[in-house]
Order: structure tokens, then C-alpha cells, then sequence
């Protein structure tokens, strides 16, 4: 075994093989670049190495830096992580050539699969299904039809020069053939100047479901089963879960079959990822082989037990599998969920600050539940504009599917993070969506779901009026502390009050609050609005009300039993304002207002207040700096025209119109600091 | 005897109905609350004790003495906040459109009399037309009055203005002289002199909200110390406010109980300064990883926002915090920066409320703008404010603290009780960069040489110890501890006794 290997990543997935490495007795190398100076996986290897500025270009990507590092430290293998260097038949081989083992497949197997014809000859020759298609030019609407046919309705029509769904139909019959052949043809004449046109069959309600393969330089290739990864945006994979809820084990054996077969035809070993694309009846076809350790992995390693980084370091230390294929057992069911510094309220938008807050759920390992969590990041970090997005993959485990979604929900609802914008709102929504639940997914999920984009979501009324009570046991508990200040007139104090009036999501509560039981339960009654309470709702049974919760935390416990009803348990995120809260809650985000019924009252009074019409108004979208403003008040501006140009983070974000219109007027001067929402300028 | 109870009921229902339901209705129509339902949110339930409820004007000119109002435009009295007394006065715009009358002036003289003498702050909810014209000068006679108790009562007792509608003309000189001033958006204005004049004198047209709207003067006068969208909001924010003052200028500000460890470490502020001496970082994460529950109350945080104010409180006890702020204009020192900080400076050591200060400070803006402005004597403002402040004074030195910023800034030099550096503390004349093209003047067209003059500059003095060396650094502290370290400076700092020489009173620069 080796005696120190060096990680040639960064983030998570560098903490991650170090862990392994660790705890195999492995001494580890880090490598890292100016941003990551003060970087957790720096600071978890036993020696770190430092290889050049923050582009990664100049870093994480420079083969002879990383070289020079591993010279440097003397590390006798190397693992390449995910992304950056993973896949680059020539590290791989420089590193062959200087006598250090990639810790990885191959060079010839990385070359072949890394090519997108090749691969797809290959997978074809080894008896892998590819999509049904037509590579070569079709002159005219006659020939697409033929060739249609053969392949099957429906189809889709694609220009050869294409991209960004213009020039693509699809056609689920000659006539919708011969239209959209000529239709994409002159889209792509005019697009692209170039009216090459190809078919190929067009796959309903794909799903995304790929196959882990290991490998062993002794001719040892097994399959570890599948992941499912259909819920993605723009190609960029959101949530994984192991095993998928779509297989059945013919199908599941069929695909592990033909990707054992490819990897064989390859001359494989390490670990691997055949990716398949499968379509509603269950027929599954070659999409892309992933020549290294995919970011998803935990979700395979948590239903079958292995460590993955262990047995490629195994396998390149030249070891043989400690198991076949019948050995293979999947265990329950894994999730995980990406944390992307991307924020969901602004279309997903990268976010980069400080994490002002960072606080993961606790990781567990019962026999029932499994919280995971694979991080880089730390409370202070800082998220940089220059690496991936991704700040952390929470996993969950359970002994079945619903079990693995509710363990995610609790350790979601347990995640704290702060200072940047970050998709965990999202996830939570996804775990709650009925259609998720049921398993019913697809690549397109997040654009069917979500076609507006997201914006939170209200909870079902039931909830609400839990929210409602748990709310009112903070905000006594919060006025009986501002009660207990010194210097009161002695006899002259009222307690805090018993009646309280909540108001969230546009809805109105009355909660009325019993003595505090021993044990800290709190008995409530509520009915709907501000009012006093019918005879019957005077007279219902009392609901316990327990809140874990003291002025200052981010976290509560609410937990609600009644007679009858049975225990309902929320872990809420509790922000406090002045007169009421904060809460956040499975994606929902509500300012609870508990207010005394006078107050309530008063503060209907109020005038609702419109969010000011942005529409009319050029907003700065990111903290930075303002470089120059490229128009004048009273201009003229047209839809698309550079309006403004922002530095943030070294970036240069050129600012455009949304539609045409007239500059009204310009709020900000070149070489501003401008804050999220900033108004740089107004339109007419 | 029934008969007569009956009538005081009567006469009070009567009274309470200040200018009568339809008036109410168009109070609540322009969506503002009454007079007597803003002091029922601004005090605890059912602790209001109202005064000369059936005061009434004494005007006969103009037909006045056919309508004679119980209460005269203005409702006067005490209550509670959270069981701790407090005079109020709210004005009554349903009655003469809330203008002050010699009546209505004596009513607000006679609480703000009673609050000096038995030491309870004022608040005074201002809704008002201004002077009653027909009482011609009884009616500046009023303002007079009133004027001359917030002078005396200035530094003895706090005073709280809000403004929950007009506010124009001499009237605005009574909350110019209070200790805080709140607005509420779009339906308070403050102005000496209104659209229509100024329009008539200077050619300028202008709204009254552009005037002397909230917006006005939260971020262009500072005027105003916050705003707030609607009459609840900002009612409910007053009383937060009044929980960090203490009653009168004898007693220690208030404590309550707290639910946070005085010892908790933050390991995420050993990262809060970034390695770049000139990238930004908020200043407000340390002031809230410090806090109680982190809890901090800002004040004027749309004006200056180059230096932060506000209240915190540190094992249960208000706290004053003045920072530097490095996210705008590096945090320098400037005339708006200086004033702001140095009124607060002052209210905090009128009223005992230990003062903590936060330096990233580069020094003071330069620029023809501020000395023609007078930097000179508004920077003088804030270093005379914390060399005579007696309150204790600890201070943390994140990051830069050059020039004569740094002894302004509670330095050791100004009587500051424990002076705190951060391992990143640079105490110097100024930067490295600067202070070797004054020193190295001749190698300037040597880049290479002048590079490793700068190298050598920043060993020696890129750091707290040579201050430390000093003692004008009492000791270097690890980020992660600042909250334990400084919690534990205040309690040390807690029966402090600091005496200055008999004077009539000081003549800082104003």
C-alpha cells in the first residue's frame, strides 16, 4: 500500500479521499491555490502544497504545478477527485511517465470513452443500446420521413450546428416530419448558416440512471447497481438517490450487464460511470461512460457499504477486488442533495460571499436512519467565484425510500447556512413534492415543476396554524424576558399576555396560551382571525405545545400533540424581529407577526404596502463595483443593449435592457460600491 | 351620586373622542393611527395614565371659542414599557389638525416637568399643522416652553421624538433637540420651511416627502436616527429602543436576564479579516458574533454608513458600539462619519452606557470637499467626545488603525479603559505604501528597492505589537474570544469611577 498520496482536487471531494486515506493510514498531500489558502482540505492534509493563483487554469488544471507538487512532496500516487484533472488522459500518463500511479482507470480507457463518437462506436461494438439515430446529411422532407420510420416515432429533429433548442422539432408523425425537417432547416440556415439537419429518436420523460463500475487490474469488473440522477437543472444534477425508483432488477441487471461489458471492452479498472438515459417503457440507452469517481458516489456507498475512494486506492496499489458480483448487496435506500451557493429566488444565480453562519445537520449512522454530509467548507469560508458552485452534498440513508426522504427532511430542516444565497430551500421543497414522493421524476422535473423559477412555497393551512401556535409560545416567552428588565415599577408590571394574535402567510390566528406545565408544554387553544372564540372553540381540547427555544437561537423545536390528534414535530429556522419572527420551514419563508388582539387590530389598519415596481428600474444583481455606464439620462436604450457594466469579484457582468425604453435617470457613478438591488439607473 | 359618576363617563367618552369619529376615520384613511391608539401600542396594556384630559384652549379671537375640544390636540400622561415608566405626550391631528396652542403647550410642559423631576424619559408622538395661527404668539410662547424643557432635560432624562406626521416650522426644533428621532415612511415629514416657500424664495420645486420625507432624513440630513414602514412598526421599534436607556442620567443602564454563554467562542472571526489589506469585510458580523443573542439595535445605518452606531447588549447590559465600517469608503473618517458617531458618543456617556469601539479605520477622507467643509473641527467632535466620555471604553482594533484616525478612534492616548488588537492590527502613521515614498523619497524610481523598503516597513510596524511594546495595546487577543475577552473588560470595568476638573460646561466644536 502506498505510504502518501496526494489529492490533485480541492472542496469536498479532496476532504473527502483524505478521510479515507486517513483512516487507511495513508499520509495525504493537498494541493491548493491562493484562494484556498485557508481551505479546510488544506488544513486536513497532512502537508499541503501550493500551486499557483486562483483561476484553476493556473492551479488545479496546471499539470506541470500539480507535477512539480507531487515531486515535491513525494507522494507515490495521486488521486484526481472529480472535475479539474480527472479525466485527462495526459495527466494520467504524465503521471505513468514519472513513475507515480494514478489513482484512476486506464489512459487508453480514459482516451476512448473521453471522446463522444468513439465512445458511442465502442459502446455500440460491445452490444451497449445507443439512441436510435441518423448521423449522416438528409437532403429532403421525403428522406427524414423514411428514415423516421425506421428509426420510430417520434423523433427528434436537430441541426447539426444547433444548440440552445433553436433549430430543434420534434415529430411524432410524417407530417410533423416533413414540417419540421424544412422548419429546422431554415431556422438553422438563418441561426447558424449552416442547414445540416440529423434525426434521431426522441426519448419521452427521460430519465437520467447510471451504473457504478469497479474494476481491478486482474480482469475483475463488477457493477455496484444504479443511481438515479434525473433531477437536474440545465444539466447540472441537484439530487441523486440510490437505487433508482424506476428499475426493476431485469432492467436493473440488463443495464449493469451491458456496462460491465463496455468497461471490459475498454480494459477498465477503477471506479467508473456509464451513464444511461431511459425512457418511459423502460428501454435504456448509452449516454456517456465518466472515467472517474462521479461526484454522486456516497448515495452507492451508503446502499452498499463500501467506501469507493478505498477500493480505488486498493485497485491502484494494484490489489484485487475482495468480492464478485454476487457479493453486491443493496441496503435501503440513499439520497443526496447538492448544496449549491446558488440562490433559487434569483433564477439560481451564483452567490459568492462569506459563510456567515455554516452549520450542518449532526452526522448520524443508526441502524435505521444515515445523515452524511460531504463538505470543504466551514463557518468563515469564503464561497470564490473561481471553483464549482457546489459547497456541500448532504446524504441521507434509510431502509427504504419514504424513510430516506424523511430522514433528509430532518437533516435539512437542521442546515443552517448563512451570508450567501443557497438552493437548500429548494431541496426541501423537492423532498415535500408530491411527485418525488411518488418517484415519478424525469430530467425535465425542475422545468415542469418549476417553470416560473422558484419562490418559496406557503404551507398547507394545518401547519400554519401550528406555526401559529409554536409562535405565540416564543413571543410570550420573548415578552416575559423583556418583562423581567430592571428598574420596573415594582407592583406596576403586567405580566406578559396570555392572548395572542398571529399572522403569517396573510392569515390571521387567535392563540390563546395556558400556564407553562412542568416539563415545559404549553396548553393552547386557537381558532381562525382575530376574534374572541365561538362557545365550541372556547370548549375544544387544548393542544400541548412544546417549544424548544430560547431568544437567541436559530433553531426550534416545535412539537404539538393533542387528544386524538397525535404528535406533529417541526424543526423550524427562527429568525427574531421585533414583533414576532422569522421562520423558515420545509422552503417557506414567513414573517410571523404576534401581536396582542388590540395591536392585531391596529395593525390591520395599516396600508398594505406594494413592493416598489422594479420593473422601470436597473438593478445591481450582484454586490460589486461599478465600471462605467455605457448610456445617459434621455437616451433611447434598446432591448439588449448594454446598459452598465459591474466588477464583482474580478467578473465583468455587462448589465443589459430587458425591453426598449428611455433612461430616465442614473443613480450611481463609475466606481461606486453597489449593494444587491442597488438602483443604477430608472427608466421612463 | 350614580348621576355623577355617570357624567365623568360621559365627559371622558367625549374627551376620547378627540376630533370626533369622522376625523378618525380620515386619520386611519391616510393610514395613520389616533393619538390614543399609538399610545396604546407604544405602552404596556392598560398602563396609561392620562393627565388634563379636559384641559380646553382659552381663544376667543377667530370664533375659537365655539369649539372647545376636551384635550386641547394633544393626549399627556405616563405608562410603562416593559413595567419601567415613561411621559408621553401624542398629538392630536383630529383635533385642530394636532396644532399647539398655549393649552396644548402647557399639557406637554407639565409631563416633560414631571419626568425631570421624578427621572423617567419623555417620548413624544408628533402629529401636528404646527402653531394654532388664530393664538398667534401665546402659541410660540408654547414652543418656547417646551424648547427650554428639552434643553433642560437634555442629558438628565432620554428623549424620544417621533414623527407619525407633519412636523413643520419651529416645531421641529423640539425633536431637533431630543436625544433620538424616529420617522415613519411616507406619512411623517420634518421641514423649517415647506415646498410652498421654498418654492415662493429659492425657485426650488420640491415634494414635502423629498423634502424632509423619512428617506430624506435617513440617508441625506441625518436628521432622523430610523424609519420604519407604518405607525405599528415603528411604535413596536421605539419600545425596543427604550429597553436599552436607562431611565435618568443617575442610573446604570438597564440589565435582563440572557441566553447566551459570556465565554462563547466564534472560531469563524479568526477568518473574518481577509489576507487582502484592502478587500472589505462586514464589520456588522463581528458587532452581532459579539452580541448577546446577537441582537443589535443600529442607528442612523443609512447615513455614514462608513461608521456603524448602535446598542448591544453584553451579559444583559446595553452596550454602545461605534465601528469602523470597511464595506464603504474603507471605513474611513469623515465629516458626516465623525458627527454621527460623536452625538452618539455623547449620548452614551450621558446616560452611563459603556461604550465599545470596533477600529478598521484608514485615516480620514481627503478631498477639498471635506476640508472646505471643515473636517478640522467635525473630526475634533469625535475625539472630544471620547476623551471626556467617563463611561467605560473598550476598544478592539481589527485591522487598520493609522494616523491620527487611531488616537481618535477611543485610543489608549484618550483615556480608553482596555485597548484589545487582533493579531492583524496594524498600528502605524500610515500605510506601508505611503510612508515609504515620504521616507524613501530619493528611491522612488527604483521599484525593486522601493518594494523591499515597503516589505520592511510592514514587519515592523504591519502589526499590533510595536503598539503593544508600548502598552498602548493592553493586549493582543485571538478573534475567536473577542466576545469573552471583552465581556470580561466591561465587568472588570463595572464600578469605574473617572472624575474631570470643574468647568460650567466644555466648549467642544460644534
Amino acid at each position: 500500500m502506498f505510504g502518501k498520496i496526494l489529492i490533485a482536487n480541492r472542496g469536498e471531494i479532496a476532504c473527502r479521499v483524505m478521510k479515507t486515506a486517513r483512516r487507511m493510514g495513508i499520509r495525504t498531500v493537498a494541493v491548493y491555490s491562493d484562494a484556498d489558502r485557508d481551505a479546510l482540505h488544506v488544513r486536513m492534509a497532512d502537508e499541503a502544497v501550493h500551486v499557483g493563483p486562483s483561476p484553476a487554469a493556473q492551479s488545479y488544471i496546471a499539470i506541470d504545478r500539480i507535477l512539480d507538487a507531487v515531486r515535491k512532496s513525494g507522494a507515490e500516487a495521486v488521486h484526481p477527485g472529480y472535475g479539474f484533472l480527472s479525466e485527462r488522459a495526459e495527466f494520467a500518463r504524465a503521471l505513468d511517465d514519472a513513475g507515480v500511479v494514478f489513482i484512476g482507470p486506464p489512459v487508453a480507457a480514459i482516451e476512448a470513452m473521453g471522446d463522444k463518437i468513439t465512445s458511442k462506436k465502442l459502446a455500440a461494438e460491445a452490444g451497449v443500446s445507443t439512441v436510435p439515430g441518423f448521423m449522416g446529411l438528409i437532403h429532403d422532407a421525403e428522406e427524414a420521413v423514411r428514415i423516421a420510420r425506421q428509426i420510430g416515432h417520434p423523433v427528434m429533429i436537430k441541426a447539426s450546428a444547433g444548440g440552445g433548442g433553436k433549430g430543434m422539432r420534434i415529430a411524432r408523425s410524417d407530417a410533423e416530419v416533413r414540417e419540421g425537417f424544412q422548419s429546422s432547416r431554415n431556422e438553422a440556415a438563418a441561426s447558424f448558416g449552416d442547414d445540416r439537419i440529423f434525426i434521431e429518436k426522441f426519448i419521452e420523460s427521460p430519465r437520467h440512471i447510471e451504473i457504478q463500475v469497479l474494476g481491478d487490474r486482474h480482469g475483475n469488473i463488477i457493477h455496484l447497481g444504479e443511481r438515479e440522477c434525473s433531477i437536474q437543472r440545465r444539466n447540472q444534477k441537484v439530487i441523486e438517490e440510490a437505487p433508482s425508483p424506476f428499475l426493476d432488477p431485469e432492467t436493473r441487471a440488463a443495464m449493469g450487464a451491458q456496462a460491465v461489458a463496455l468497461a471490459r471492452a475498454v480494459g477498465y479498472h477503477s471506479a467508473g460511470t456509464v451513464e444511461f438515459i431511459v425512457d418511459r417503457d423502460r428501454n435504456f440507452y448509452f449516454l456517456e461512460m465518466n472515467t472517474r469517481l462521479q461526484v454522486e458516489h456516497p448515495v452507492t456507498e451508503l446502499v452498499t457499504g463500501l467506501d469507493l475512494v478505498e477500493l480505488m486506492i486498493r485497485v491502484a496499489a494494484g490489489e484485487a477486488l475482495p468480492f464478485g458480483q454476487e457479493d453486491v448487496r443493496l441496503d435501503g435506500w440513499a439520497i443526496e442533495c447538492r448544496l449549491y451557493a446558488e440562490d433559487p429566488y434569483r433564477n439560481f444565480l451564483p452567490s459568492t460571499g462569506r459563510l456567515v453562519r455554516y452549520r450542518p445537520p449532526e452526522e448520524i449512522r443508526t441502524p435505521r436512519a444515515v445523515i452524511r454530509n460531504d463538505t470543504g467548507v466551514e463557518e468563515g469560508g469564503e464561497i470564490s467565484m473561481f471553483y464549482d458552485p457546489m459547497i456541500a452534498k448532504l446524504c441521507s440513508w434509510g431502509p427504504d425510500r419514504a424513510a430516506a426522504i424523511a430522514v433528509m427532511r430532518g437533516a435539512l430542516d437542521a442546515f443552517e447556512v448563512e451570508g450567501i444565497g443557497h438552493n437548500l430551500p429548494f431541496c426541501q421543497v423537492v423532498m415535500d413534492h408530491p411527485r418525488f414522493v411518488a418517484g415519478d421524476l424525469s430530467t425535465a422535473f425542475i422545468a415542469e415543476e418549476f417553470p416560473d423559477g422558484f419562490a418559496g412555497v406557503v404551507p398547507p393551512p394545518a401547519v400554519l396554524a401550528d406555526l401559529a401556535r409554536g409562535a405565540a409560545v416564543m413571543r410570550r416567552a420573548v415578552v416575559a424576558r423583556e418583562r423581567a428588565i430592571s428598574g420596573r415599577m415594582a407592583h406596576h408590571t403586567a405580566p406578559a399576555p396570555d392572548r395572542w394574535v398571529v399572522t403569517l402567510a396573510g392569515q390571521a390566528f387567535t392563540v390563546d396560551l395556558g400556564e407553562e406545565e412542568p416539563g415545559g408544554a404549553v396548553l393552547t387553544r386557537s381558532w381562525p382571525g382575530n376574534r374572541p372564540p365561538t362557545a365550541e372553540e372556547a370548549a375544544a381540547e387544548p393542544v400541548h405545545v412544546a417549544v424548544d427555544w430560547l431568544p437567541g437561537r436559530s433553531l426550534a423545536r416545535i412539537a404539538l400533540g393533542g387528544a386524538g390528534d397525535g404528535t406533529r414535530d417541526y424543526l423550524v429556522k427562527v429568525g427574531l424581529m421585533t414583533e414576532g419572527f422569522r421562520l423558515r420551514w420545509r422552503g417557506a419563508d414567513l414573517a410571523a407577526m404576534v401581536r396582542t388582539p388590540r395591536a392585531a387590530e391596529l395593525a390591520a389598519l395599516m396600508p398594505e404596502r406594494t413592493p416598489p415596481d422594479t420593473s422601470r428600474l436597473l438593478l445591481c444583481p450582484m454586490p460589486g463595483i461599478l465600471v462605467s455606464i455605457a448610456v445617459e439620462a434621455g437616451q433611447e436604450v434598446e432591448e439588449g443593449q448594454p446598459l452598465a457594466t459591474v466588477e464583482a469579484m474580478k467578473m465583468e457582468n455587462i448589465l443589459r435592457a430587458e425591453r426598449r425604453g428611455r433612461v430616465a435617470r442614473i443613480n450611481a457613478a463609475p466606481g461606486d460600491s453597489l449593494a444587491v438591488d442597488a438602483v443604477i439607473m430608472e427608466f421612463e | 351620586m350614580k348621576h355623577i359618576l355617570d357624567e365623568l363617563d360621559r365627559r371622558r367618552q367625549q374627551a376620547r373622542l378627540g376630533g370626533g369619529t369622522a376625523r378618525i376615520e380620515a386619520q386611519h384613511a391616510r393610514g395613520k393611527l389616533t393619538a390614543r391608539e399609538r399610545l396604546e401600542l407604544l405602552l404596556d396594556e392598560g398602563s396609561f395614565e392620562e393627565y388634563d384630559m379636559f384641559v380646553a384652549h382659552r381663544c376667543t379671537d377667530f370664533g375659537m371659542q365655539e369649539t372647545r375640544p376636551w384635550g386641547d390636540g394633544v393626549v399627556t400622561g405616563w405608562g410603562t414599557i416593559n413595567g419601567r415608566q415613561v411621559y408621553v405626550f401624542s398629538q392630536d391631528f383630529t383635533v385642530f389638525g394636532g396644532s399647539v396652542s398655549e393649552t396644548h403647550a402647557q399639557k406637554i410642559c407639565k409631563i416633560m416637568d414631571m419626568a425631570l423631576q421624578n427621572g423617567a424619559p419623555v417620548i413624544g408622538l408628533n402629529d401636528s399643522g404646527g402653531a394654532r395661527i388664530q393664538e398667534g404668539v401665546a402659541s410660540l410662547a408654547g414652543y418656547g416652553e417646551v424648547f427650554q424643557r428639552n434643553i433642560m432635560a437634555s442629558g438628565v432624562i432620554p428623549q424620544i421624538s417621533v414623527i407619525m406626521g407633519p412636523c413643520a416650522g419651529g416645531a421641529v426644533y423640539s425633536p431637533a433637540m431630543t436625544d433620538f428621532i424616529y420617522m415613519v415612511r411616507d406619512t411623517s415629514y420634518m421641514f423649517v420651511t415647506g415646498p410652498d416657500v421654498v418654492k415662493t424664495v429659492t425657485g426650488e420645486v420640491v415634494t414635502a416627502e423629498e423634502l424632509g420625507g423619512a428617506r430624506t432624513h435617513t440617508t441625506r440630513s441625518s436628521v432622523a436616527d430610523a424609519a420604519f414602514d407604518n405607525d405599528v412598526e415603528t411604535l413596536a421599534e421605539v419600545r425596543r429602543l427604550f429597553d436599552f436607556l436607562p431611565l435618568n442620567n443617575r442610573e446604570k443602564p438597564p440589565v435582563r436576564p440572557f441566553h447566551d454563554d459570556p465565554a462563547r467562542i466564534e472560531p469563524s472571526l479568526d477568518s473574518l479579516v481577509p489576507d487582502s489589506p484592502t478587500k472589505p469585510y462586514d464589520m456588522k458580523e463581528l458587532i452581532v458574533k459579539v452580541a448577546d443573542e446577537g441582537d443589535f439595535l443600529e442607528l442612523q445605518k443609512d447615513f455614514a454608513r462608513n461608521i456603524i452606531t448602535g446598542f448591544i447588549r453584553l451579559e444583559g447590559q446595553t452596550v454602545g458600539v461605534v465601528a469602523n465600517q470597511p464595506m464603504v469608503l474603507a471605513g474611513c473618517l469623515d465629516i458626516d462619519s465623525a458627527r454621527k458617531a460623536a452625538r452618539f458618543v455623547r449620548f452614551c456617556d450621558a446616560f452611563e452606557i459603556p461604550i465599545l469601539t470596533l477600529v478598521d479605520v484608514p485615516g480620514f477622507l481627503p478631498g477639498t470637499g471635506q476640508e472646505y467643509g471643515g473636517i478640522i473641527k467635525h473630526g475634533a467632535k469625535l475625539l472630544f467626545a471620547y476623551g471626556e466620555a467617563t463611561v467605560p471604553k473598550v476598544t478592539v482594533i481589527t485591522r487598520k488603525a493609522y494616523g491620527g484616525a487611531y488616537d481618535v478612534m477611543s485610543s489608549k492616548h484618550l483615556r480608553g479603559d482596555v485597548n484589545y488588537a487582533w493579531p492583524s492590527a496594524e498600528i502605524a502613521v500610515m500605510g506601508a505604501k505611503g510612508a515609504v515614498e515620504i521616507l524613501y523619497r530619493a528611491e522612488l524610481d527604483d521599484p525593486e528597492r522601493i518594494a523591499r523598503r515597503v516589505r520592511d516597513y510592514e514587519d515592523r510596524f504591519a502589526n499590533p505589537f510595536v503598539a503593544a511594546e508600548r502598552g498602548f495595546i493592553d493586549e493582543v487577543i485571538m478573534p475567536h474570544s473577542t466576545r469573552r475577552r471583552v465581556a470580561r473588560a466591561f465587568a472588570a470595568l463595572r464600578n469605574k469611577r473617572a472624575r474631570m476638573p470643574w468647568r460650567k460646561h466644555d466648549n467642544i466644536p460644534l
